[in-house]
């Protein structure tokens, strides 16, 4: 609906908050439901990127390239789950950063494929012979899939395999006891996070129209990582509030800058800066992010004559540090 | 009729034997008390059971069936289910969705009919929530369903982990230590579920416990252990009385 009656910018804004929200929503599966982290993310948004960009460019329809893009990273997504399967934490962290800039090298030498560092074109997909271009096409088409990934993460949730995440997430020894197969499980945590990143991959190829691989780079892992802790993790909410901050918030800076004195607004790195300190600030201060604030919120407004600042102590529980452990 | 068997198991680790060269039978329908000093063996014979850990030596039969290969995921499905000593729930989970993972081992659907929720798929859950619901109103859990793990009192967790292993539809219950940091009321109520396990539910229950009034109160069988040995096997008072578990837990030589 939004289009009908907001600028051709807020609507390309919105389907960028849409692309991350996907990514988000694959994220939080891994990192707040089955309690792996990862660093390498951007990688596969990139994978996703490009497998469906060069697929388009041979002349596949949009319609195939878009899942087999979803498939194709998924399937990478395993790729790097299987040989960190007795990881967790730092390790698994260094590893998936690892992993990431192995495959941000792959983007720059591949040239023959990816372009190299030129970058590369990417074609306008037609659905139905209807084309899908400007702020619009990349709009609807996010949101449509944005909705299916999220149809899909909550039938995860409320069958064996979401529940056999959270087990692992709280107790892998007693998840096994329970029969559930932890080498499965985690593969198939990080195949459909890595999935749902690569569809989010396949339509940020249309949201920026050109590739170039350092587009792919830490940093957007680190923006993933920051949408699910600000967001709040383990909770599907917590993925889209996280990534409706994270776009909007180099948005905010970028519109302060020119009222900030000139020295700091022009500083570099003012975006890294602040996004490390949110996350830090978030960790300490608020662990279950936008989402938990939220809660707080609704929870003053229920109980409204008896406010309560214990009502909410259990948050503490949720101690980050041992989640990741 | 023998439902379990273990068969000179023994395991170590480095130099130390943990557990050495031990045998016994589980009859159908018994409870099975293994008592001992600390570092006995006992836990790490439940260990071997759940197959987290790997025998050196011996071999594990279940309902005639050796099951001292079978990866540690599969043992839930062939009905052993466990307890740990120092709870391991799943505390940022609620009460119902931990009874819910206890069903995993019986989940029937594919992950695609699962992440589509086919009606198999929904059919499935039906199931695994009629029977978790049992679970609950047999330990009365009803008040708790839909709290948080991490916000229950130590004594009602230790009721979900009973029901988190009941939920695994077991026909063995491995409990290990079930009265441990509980008070004299709920380790009684432990005792009575214990025994309702047994005679309502028939299921055989292998125990490891140091609260020698509840090892009285349902035990049919004991075994004591030492440094990884069978000292004594049989009636809980014979057991008691034995001089070698005497000298076990008072140490050194008893002198007349």
């Amino acid at each position: 609906m939004i289009p009908f009656f907001l600028g051709e910018f807020y609507v390309g804004e919105l389907g960028g908050v849409y692309i991350f929200a996907i990514a988000g929503v694959g994220l939080m599966l891994l990192v707040g439901y089955t309690g792996l982290i990862s660093l390498g993310h951007a990688a596969f948004l990139g994978i996703g990127a490009y497998t469906n960009s060069v697929l388009l460019a041979q002349g596949v329809p949009f319609l195939i390239t878009l899942p087999i893009s979803g498939l194709f990273t998924a399937f990478c997504g395993v790729a790097i789950g299987l040989p960190t399967l007795r990881m967790s934490g730092l390790y698994l962290a260094i590893a998936t950063l690892a992993f990431g800039s192995i495959v941000g090298t792959i983007f720059q030498k591949w040239s023959s494929v990816t372009g190299g560092f030129d970058g590369f074109a990417v074609p306008t997909p037609y659905v139905f012979g209807i084309p899908i271009e400007g702020a619009n096409g990349v709009y609807y088409t996010s949101l449509a899939v944005l909705v299916f990934c999220i149809w899909l993460t909550a039938n995860i949730l409320r069958t064996p395999l979401g529940r056999a995440m959270v087990a692992i997430r709280d107790s892998e020894v007693s998840a096994q006891s329970m029969g559930i197969n932890l080498a499965w499980y985690k593969s198939m945590a990080f195949a459909i996070s890595a999935g749902m990143t690569g569809l989010a991959g396949a339509l940020f190829a249309h949201y920026v129209r050109y590739l170039a691989p350092d587009a792919f780079e830490v940093l957007l892992s680190v923006q993933f990582v920051t949408i699910v802790f600000v967001g709040g993790l383990g909770s599907i909410h917590g993925a889209i509030f996280g990534a409706i901050f994270v776009r909007l918030l180099p948005q905010f800076i970028a519109i302060v800058r020119d009222d900030l004195p000139f020295n700091l607004g022009r500083t570099p790195g003012l975006e890294p800066a602040l996004f490390g300190l949110i996350l830090v600030l978030v960790i300490l201060f608020q662990p279950m992010g936008i989402y938990g604030l939220w809660l707080k919120t609704r929870h003053w407004f229920q109980a409204f004559p008896f406010k309560r600042a214990s009502g909410f102590r259990r948050q503490k529980s949720y101690a980050k540090s041992e989640r990741l452990k | 009729m023998t439902l379990f068997k273990a068969d000179d198991i023994s395991v170590r680790f480095g130099g130390i034997r943990a557990v050495d060269s031990v045998s016994f039978e589980v009859n159908k329908g018994e409870v099975f008390s293994i008592i001992g000093p600390n570092g006995a063996g006992k836990t790490t014979i439940f260990n071997l059971i759940s197959r987290i850990y790997n025998t050196t030596e011996g071999k594990l039969t279940f309902d005639g069936q050796d099951f001292t290969q079978t990866p540690p995921h599969k043992i839930a499905g062939m009905g052993i289910a466990r307890t740990f000593q120092n709870i391991e729930l799943f505390p940022n989970a609620s009460l119902l969705q931990n009874l819910l993972i206890g069903r995993h081992c019986h989940a029937g659907t594919g992950l695609l009919a699962q992440m589509c929720f086919f009606p198999s798929a929904r059919r499935d859950e039906l199931r695994h929530r009629a029977k978790a619901e049992d679970v609950i109103s047999f330990l009365g859990l009803e008040r708790y369903r839909d709290t948080l793990i991490a916000n229950l009192p130590y004594g009602v967790r230790k009721v979900v982990e009973l029901g988190r292993a009941l939920c695994t539809e077991p026909k063995l219950l491995l409990l290990d230590e079930p009265s441990s940091g509980l008070n004299v009321e709920e380790t009684e109520g432990m005792g009575f579920w214990i025994e309702d396990i047994k005679k309502d539910l028939g299921i055989t229950v292998i125990m490891v416990e140091h609260d020698m009034a509840l090892v009285n109160q349902v035990s049919d069988r004991v075994m004591a252990l030492n440094y990884g040995k069978v000292l004594a096997m049989g009636e809980p008072r014979a057991v008691q009385s034995h001089p070698e578990v005497v000298k076990a837990y008072l140490g050194g030589e008893t002198e007349e």
